[in-house]
């Protein structure tokens, strides 16, 4: 196996809660409780999950947005945590990162044009100012804007056209990773498609890798060559697209691709469903074992007691479970 | 590669914002008379004290002492002092030193407290704790007490002054400045500056601060009608603007107060030109604040 351009091991983020300036944390959310896992370059990686399954800490860890509390991030085959904030000033001119939100993810008094240099003219990669509009012309036709764009204001563009901006300050650095921190979740669907299609262009083109962040199974598996599914901080499978979505072997990932619709009435009317009891448990205090075991339904007495370890069950298909 | 077709709506509300800034003054009076009412006594102070040279009838140190103590008349519409001075002359010239007090004592504050405050919520926890208990011991003492206590210090003086005014504004502005920009820091532009790699000035200087312009401001403007009473009691209290500086503080002090009964123009002018200045501050600075409230200035 050739180096990964990104390695993963055993990243733990946990925020204490509560306290205050005597009294010590009243709690601990353990956000991301052991997630390894490694992207090679040009390859789309999806992590996909609930909402508070530690899918977003995982790439804020990544991006070195969050101090992780322990477990190594190396990037490029330099390891990231614990690097001074000058190092890793230039690591991050390779790392870029893509939000959920078009609207808040510009500075609203910033022209787009501005947006776009800033990141050019500090990392010193175009110095000649009239070379550097040129270079954010090229920037906005990359991503399907007009040269005029660069004079306008976050809040004269639409969501979409925002998103192509977020896309094209990511691009701004030339880097080899972006975390896609759910770039599409906030966009109507048929803008999601366009900016979907526009990532999948700009990979080919560039020869980048993607950290593709998601709650949408659809999408992920439109963009992504592995997956990686996570619940209550951890990885509970990781496979390739195709046998993930094929033959998943992991409870949970069954149970989400059956909460998938079919766009078919008849195929959807004659599948069977898995249907998760309750709700997902508080980080805050997560069950013994396995996390899953309370919701699952094919459950036994060792789901109770003991963590089930992240195993290559077949080639390339990794899950976290007793029974796979 | 697909280019997003633009609507008329886009184009439209794409036009430049110049366009529509006399249409927002032209709003902002329709909206709020009586901040206009304030920002009309703001601009005619403003005016009176650049054109003091040309308007004012009389030379402002010049003392008179054939007309000593006289009522308003023809010659002296307000009156003199009891150095023969022209009232309304001193207090022309006194717009000066008010508005030379206010601008630059809430300019100093704000900056110095918009950095603060910026910062503060910028880099948080334990700078932010430490920062903060400083700002509560500057919050202990009231107004005139802290500036009296950095006039004791400094000594008297216009430059002295207004560095005793702008003391007791850095942590007010400094407070309402960090919490506005406690949620700018959480939003995702910030969090992408410091993707980008960018240094702690840049992001303060450039994400954050033009964020919380608006509270700012507010803060500010507000403030300077504060700083002109302000002005004005440490200069009646001897501690301010010293004579012969034209000063409306100063203009009620001392024989206006010996003569107050047989002379009251000495100390009712002047008076009037404090209480409309600061009026007129207050009345901008509400409206302002109303105006430019960021929660119900979001859409």
């Amino acid at each position: 196996m050739s180096q990964a351009l990104l390695e993963v091991q055993d990243l733990v983020k946990h925020f204490p809660v509560g306290g205050g300036l005597l009294k010590g944390a009243a709690g601990v959310v353990r956000a991301v409780e052991g997630v390894t896992f490694s992207i090679q370059r040009g390859e789309t990686l999806g992590l996909v999950g609930e909402s508070g399954c530690g899918k977003t800490t995982t790439g804020r860890c990544v991006l070195q947005l969050e101090q992780p509390t322990s477990g190594r991030i190396v990037f490029e085959g330099a390891e990231l945590t614990g690097l001074s904030q000058d190092k890793l000033r230039t690591v991050r001119r390779h790392m870029q990162v893509i939000f959920q939100d078009p609207y808040s993810s510009l500075n609203p008094r910033m022209t787009v044009g501005d947006i776009l240099a800033e990141p050019i003219k500090v990392h010193r990669i175009v110095s000649d100012p009239a070379k550097r509009q040129a270079r954010v012309r090229e920037l906005l036709e990359q991503v399907g804007l007009h040269a005029q764009h660069a004079r306008r204001y976050p809040h004269q563009l639409s969501g979409g056209q925002r998103q192509r901006v977020g896309v094209a300050r990511a691009l701004a650095m030339q880097p080899s990773l972006i975390v896609c921190d759910e770039p599409v979740s906030a966009l109507d669907v048929s803008i999601q498609a366009q900016i979907i299609n526009l990532l999948e262009e700009l990979q080919a083109r560039f020869g980048l890798t993607y950290l593709f962040i998601a709650h949408d199974l659809s999408v992920v598996r439109h963009i992504s060559d592995r997956v990686a599914v996570m619940y209550l901080g951890r990885i509970v499978e990781l496979a390739d697209r195709q046998s993930l979505y094929d033959e998943a072997l992991h409870p949970y990932t069954r149970a989400l691709l059956s909460a998938v619709p079919i766009p078919d009435p008849k195929l959807e009317a004659r599948r069977e469903r898995t249907v998760l009891r309750g709700e997902v448990p508080s980080p805050l205090n997560p069950p013994s074992g396995c996390v899953f075991h309370p919701r699952c339904p094919i459950a036994v007495d060792r789901c109770s007691a003991e963590i089930p370890a992240l195993r290559e069950i077949k080639p390339g298909h990794w899950a976290a479970c007793h029974l796979a | 590669m697909a280019v997003t077709p633009q609507t008329v709506e886009e184009l439209t509300r794409a036009e430049p914002r110049r366009a529509g800034w006399i249409g927002a003054v032209l709003d902002f009076i329709r909206q709020r008379p009586l901040g206009a009412i304030g920002g009309g006594i703001i601009l005619v102070m403003v005016a009176v004290a650049a054109t003091a040279g040309l308007l004012a009838p009389y030379n402002p140190l010049e003392n008179d002492y054939a007309a000593m103590l006289s009522a308003p008349n023809r010659d002296h519409w307000l009156g003199t002092d009891a150095h023969g001075r022209d009232v309304l002359t001193r207090i022309l010239y006194g717009s000066r030193t008010a508005l030379m007090v206010g601008l630059g004592a809430s300019l100093i504050g704000a900056v110095f407290g918009a950095l603060i405050g910026v910062g503060s919520a910028y880099f948080g926890g334990r700078v932010d704790l430490v920062v903060q208990r400083i700002m509560d011991v500057f919050f202990a003492f009231p107004v005139i007490i802290l500036a009296l206590a950095v006039v004791a210090i400094l000594g008297t003086g216009v430059g002295n002054v207004i560095l005793a005014i702008a003391t007791p504004m850095v942590p007010r502005c400094a407070r309402v400045v960090r919490s506005s920009a406690l949620a700018v820091r959480e939003m995702p532009y910030v969090d992408a500056a410091r993707a980008a790699g960018f240094g702690h000035r840049r992001i303060i200087l450039r994400h954050m601060l033009p964020n919380v312009m608006a509270p700012l401001l507010i803060m500010a403007t507000a403030f300077l009608g504060e700083a002109i009473l302000l002005e004005s009691s440490l200069s009646f209290l001897g501690l301010g603007v010293q004579e012969p500086t034209a000063a409306w503080g100063l203009m009620l002090r001392g024989a206006a107060v010996e003569f107050a009964e047989s002379a009251p123009w000495m100390a009712i002018f002047p008076g009037l030109a404090i209480s409309l200045a600061v009026f007129g501050f207050n009345l901008l600075g509400d409206s302002l604040r109303d105006a430019l409230d960021p929660r119900l200035r979001t859409q």
